[in-house]
Formats: C-alpha cells, structure tokens, sequence
C-alpha cells in the first residue's frame, strides 16, 4: 500500500490529538495497479463514554454514508479505514477481526504515550480467519 | 421496474465487481437474503452463522436506515434504492483481556449472572469494569442504586445535596428510619457498601449546576437520572449529547411513569422529545401531586435494567423508545421516537454547542407566572384571633382534607373554585391555602382576575403552619 507522506503525517496528528482516546478515519484515493492513498478524513469516534472510547471505535453509518458522497463526488474511493491503539501495538484485535469488512485497508497506528509511533497496514483474509499484512510505502 | 442495491466497494468483488444491484421486491431480509444466496461468498460478510444481519452492515431503504423503519421486515417496493452501508468499527484490545478479573468470592456472589449466556464472565466483567453514575438518591435513585449495586457495577457515582426526610422513607427505599435527618450521601452510601463491598461508591454533595455538570458526568460511561425538576433534566440531557453519554431517563407523577434512553449512538435525546419545558408550576412536583411509592420503585428499577444493558451492549435497549407505565390500570405504552433532525442540541446544526443557564430557560427563578401578596403562617393565626370575619379557602384536594385541616378553612377544591365564586363574600379579607403555598397562588390569581381584590396567599401553605403555628396538625 502506498501513502503520501503528507497524509501519514496528518494521520498521525489527527490520533495523537484523541489520545488517550482511540482516533479514527477514512483512507481515500484511486484504485488500479494498487491502492495509493492519497487524502484522510478524520472521523469522529461516535463511541459511547469516555472510558469506551479509550479501547473502541466506531463510525457511525450516517457519517460513513455522508463521507461516501462527498469521496464519490470527487472522483475518489474509500480505500480504507485507519484508527489508533492507545499504548497498545498496531496489530488488529480479535475485535478489529469481527468487526472488518473484506478489501479494505485498515491501517493501525499505535499511539505510546501520546505520541504516534509504529503504522501498520492489514486486509482481513476472504475467510474471515485472520489479517494479512501490507508494507506501507511512504512517498513525498 | 425493480429494486437497485447498492453495493460498498468492499464487496463488490463478490457481486462481479459492479456497484449496483437489480433485484425483485420485497423485505429487506428476503432481499439480502437472495442476493447473498447468488452470490455465495457474500454470505458470511453480511450474515452470521445463525443467519442474521451483522451488527456492523447497515441498510438504508433511499435516504432512511432500516432501524427507523422495520429493520429487516422493511419492505422494498419497485423504484427503491437499497444501500448497504459500513458501520465501521474495532478497538485496541479484546474486550476480554482488558477487562478486569473477578475474585472467587465475585464469582460465587454473581453466579446466577454467570450462568447466563447473555451475562456469562465475560458481561460480569464488563459490569464490575463499568462507572454509572446516578443525579439523584431519591426515588427513582434508590432502587436504580441498589439493584445496580448488587448487580456489581464497579463504580457507581451519587449526585445529591439533600438531607434524607421522614417523608422520603414511604419510597426511598436506599434509606432507612435511623437515617433521618443524615445526609442522603452517607446514607446510600453505607446501605450500598453494606449490599456489596465489592463496589466503589463516588459521592458528590453537590446540586448539579452547568459549571459542573460535565467535570462530573465525563467520567462516568452511562448517566441514570433520578430527578423530578425540569432545569436539571435539560441541563443532563444536554450534557450527556455533548459528552457522548448514554443517559437513562425516567419519571414519575403520582401512577404514572415514564423511561428510556436518551442521548445514544444515533438516537433521540430529550429534546427532540420535547424541545422546550412547561411553563414553569403547570406540572406539580411529586410532593405537591404526591406519588405511589412502589411506582419509582419500578420506574427506577427499569432504569437499573436499561444501564446494565448499556454496559453489556445488549440490542433492544429503550433507544428511540419511550415507555409510559400507568400503574393504577397496569397498562405499559411504547411510543416510537424520532431523532429530530433540527434537534438544538443533537440535531445537524446544533445551537446548542455548550450548556446554558438551565434555570433561565425553565423559567425558574424569573418573574412567576402567579404573583401575589402572600401572608404568613403566623400572621395568619394572628389575624384570625382579631378578625373572626376572614376567610381561609382550602384549595386542596378532599383526600387531603381528610389527613389534616384548618379549624377556620373552608374546603373549595382548586378546580371547582371557578364555578364556587358566587359561594363568597368579596367584601371579606381572603387567604387563600394548599400544602405548600403554590397551588392557593394559582387560587389567588383566580380570585384577582374575578374581581376579588383583598385576597392573600398563605406561605408555605399548611406544613408551614403545622411547623410554625400548630405542631398538633400532620405534616405529610
């Protein structure tokens, strides 16, 4: 998977602002050859509590339905998903798993302390059983 | 014609790649239902294994999610466009691991909840892990706190400023006879630890005011309000939109109540119900209307019900539903409620974005709505030894009548005054009386627009003249 360095950048602010709460959002860009992902759209975690919101995330429908429309209108797709683990490492949960979607990219940055450090990219197999990994190519 | 579904990107691999769908009519169910049975490895992305939708595929029937309209049952005639939408979600670790572990001596306490497959450990963690808070150590309070405490939620929070009343034993049923005249803090406090020591109470000997409302209330994961005044009904409302927080609404008036959950993921909050309060003394408060005790014994034991399956997330929570209970003819409604799009508060373009001067705008505090020139208790004793000409009018009910009265009083009913006033002699000095000095200033203002001019009220109405006049006369 490829990611502009500016969008990874503003990624990483957009979760390092929610901490210690999980942060959370929408990779946008084009398909064909690969994904590159080109833009993000910080969603809000619409999480009920505080105390949930530092373990779990959730993007409303409505919100996903509306940030669907304005990517179409531009000519763009939805790529994928990214949210932060508080002080936990960028590998996906069995709560991640149960909850993935088929195709889409979902990309985990773990958030230490307050300060985003390890991104990691993963697709949920066909089956369901599990995640595969992705590289993350970063381009300026 | 036919049904067009719309299919998100994730799964159009499995429909060929195309982003619509032309299907025949139908549910929604038997829709996604055919389609995934044509498309066969759709199934599990959509489905569970015991054939349910799963809790993360959302469907819109053209512009409204089935959960507004019949949920699966929904019907899709000719024309219509079905969405499929990603409700998209995850966390940083399993439920499980993060939750805290239960000692032994837990386990044999909450083994009825253990052997329920929907509480199982797993939701008897999540209790003990979860922080309620409770605005209120009342009626509604009491057995809200009582059954949430035995049930083992870890932290439970008290908000109350109050001092426990003889007159409160009759319902409050946290509190006891030995705790009269003692804070109502201390005293749920020491009933709850005694229920269960492996909980945590919080107490905040505070009234719940917008400069703290969110300092207290951020740091709990559900809200149970326990209230009966309308300003800190709005001000909870509102301050749990902002902050995200489910809040379990309910209320009583004399057989009747009323509850369900505002202010959820995607739901209605009190406001979209009723967008601005009545003006202020058109609805009595539980001392002036009095109440069944048993009915908040109920009201609040449904919202104990409603806050653990919050934290279990359990489906079919009270969300977008409100209940009406009448007790005296054993009747329960359910009202189907909208989230109000122009909702000021969680609407789409909210005005309000921060809490407000709650007493201001239930009108409290501001210039009366019945005005009067009021008399008080001990006057009023004063000036029926000097004057044997005046007139005291009980506005009470005949029931109330019956527990005490005024030697002097004559008993007109508030509601049969208007057709009683030719009964009166308008040359004579009136004071008008109740229980508590607000029904007898409805009265006074009555007696006014009639032409009655030397007409007073009596303050505090007949409990200030048991305490202040004549101990010999009940209070209630």
């Amino acid at each position: 998977m490829i990611i502009d360095r500016t969008v990874l950048d503003e990624i990483r602010r957009a979760v390092e602002t929610q901490y210690p709460n999980e942060g959370c959002g929408l990779l946008v860009g084009e398909v064909g050859g690969g994904v590159r992902v080109a833009h993000q759209l910080a969603m809000t975690n619409r999480r009920i509590g505080d105390g949930a919101k530092a373990k779990r995330y959730w993007i409303a429908p409505e919100d996903f339905r509306a940030a669907s429309h304005a990517v179409a209108a531009a000519g763009l797709e939805i790529v994928g998903v990214y949210h932060s683990h508080p002080d936990a490492p960028a590998c996906p949960s069995s709560y991640d798993r149960e909850h993935a979607w088929p195709w889409y990219r979902y990309l985990i940055v773990s958030v230490a302390d307050g300060t985003a450090s390890d991104v990691r990219a993963w697709q949920l197999r066909d089956d369901r059983s599990g995640f595969i990994e992705h590289a993350v190519r970063i381009e300026n | 014609m036919s049904v067009t579904v719309h299919i998100p990107t994730p799964l159009r691999p499995y429909v060929g790649g195309s982003d619509t769908v032309l299907v025949g009519e139908g549910t929604v169910g038997e829709i996604l239902d055919r389609l995934a049975a044509e498309h066969r490895n759709l199934r599990p992305h959509l489905f569970q294994d015991n054939g349910r939708l799963r809790g993360f595929v959302t469907v819109f029937v053209n512009s409204r999610n089935i959960r507004e309209l019949d949920q699966e049952a929904t019907v899709a005639a000719a024309g219509d466009e079905i969405s499929i939408v990603p409700s998209i979600a995850g966390g940083a670790t399993a439920a499980a691991t993060a939750l805290p572990q239960l000692s032994h001596q837990e386990i044999l306490r909450y083994s009825r909840h253990l052997i329920l497959p929907q509480v199982g450990p797993e939701g008897q963690r999540r209790l003990k892990a979860a922080r309620v808070v409770l605005i209120g150590a009342g009626g509604l309070g009491s057995p809200a706190a009582l059954y949430l405490a035995a049930a083992g939620v870890g932290t439970i929070g008290l908000v109350d400023f109050d001092t426990v009343d003889e007159t409160n034993l009759q319902r409050q049923i946290v509190h006891s006879t030995s705790g009269v005249g003692t804070s109502k803090l201390a005293s749920a406090e020491g009933r709850l630890k005694d229920l269960n020591p492996h909980v945590t109470i919080e107490t905040f000997d505070a009234r719940l005011t917008s400069e703290n409302a969110l300092e207290v209330l951020r740091e709990y994961d559900v809200v149970v309000d326990g209230t009966d005044n309308f300003p800190t009904r709005y001000l909870v409302n509102d301050a749990c939109v902002l902050l995200d927080t489910p809040y379990v609404y309910g209320s009583i008036y004399r057989f009747e109540g009323q509850v369900s959950v505002f202010a959820a993921q995607n739901g209605p909050c009190y406001r979209c119900l009723f967008r601005e309060p009545p003006p202020p003394g058109l609805v009595p408060s539980c001392a002036e209307g009095g109440v069944l005790g048993v009915l908040p014994g109920i009201i609040g034991s449904m919202q104990a019900l409603e806050t653990i399956k919050i934290i279990l997330g359990r489906e079919s929570t009270l969300v977008g539903r409100l209940i009406l209970f009448d007790a005296l003819s054993f009747t329960l409604r359910e009202l189907k409620l909208r989230k109000d799009p122009e909702c000021p508060v969680c609407g789409k373009d909210p005005s309000i974005r921060e809490l407000i001067d709650y007493e201001a705008f239930c009108g409290v505090g501001a210039e009366p709505v019945y005005q009067g020139p009021e008399i008080s208790a001990k006057q009023l004793a004063q000036e029926i030894r000097e004057n044997p000409d005046i007139l005291v009018i009980d506005v009470r009910e005949p029931h109330e009548w019956e527990i005490c009265r005024l030697e002097r009083a004559t008993l007109i009913p508030l509601s049969e005054l208007p057709d009683r006033l030719n009964q009166l002699d308008g040359h004579k000095e009136i004071v008008t009386h109740c229980h508590h000095g607000v029904r007898s200033m409805f009265a006074l203002q009555l007696l006014n627009a009639a032409g009655f001019a030397k007409v007073r009220s009596l303050r505090g109405g007949i409990d200030a003249w048991s305490s202040e006049v004549d101990p010999s006369v009940p209070r209630y």
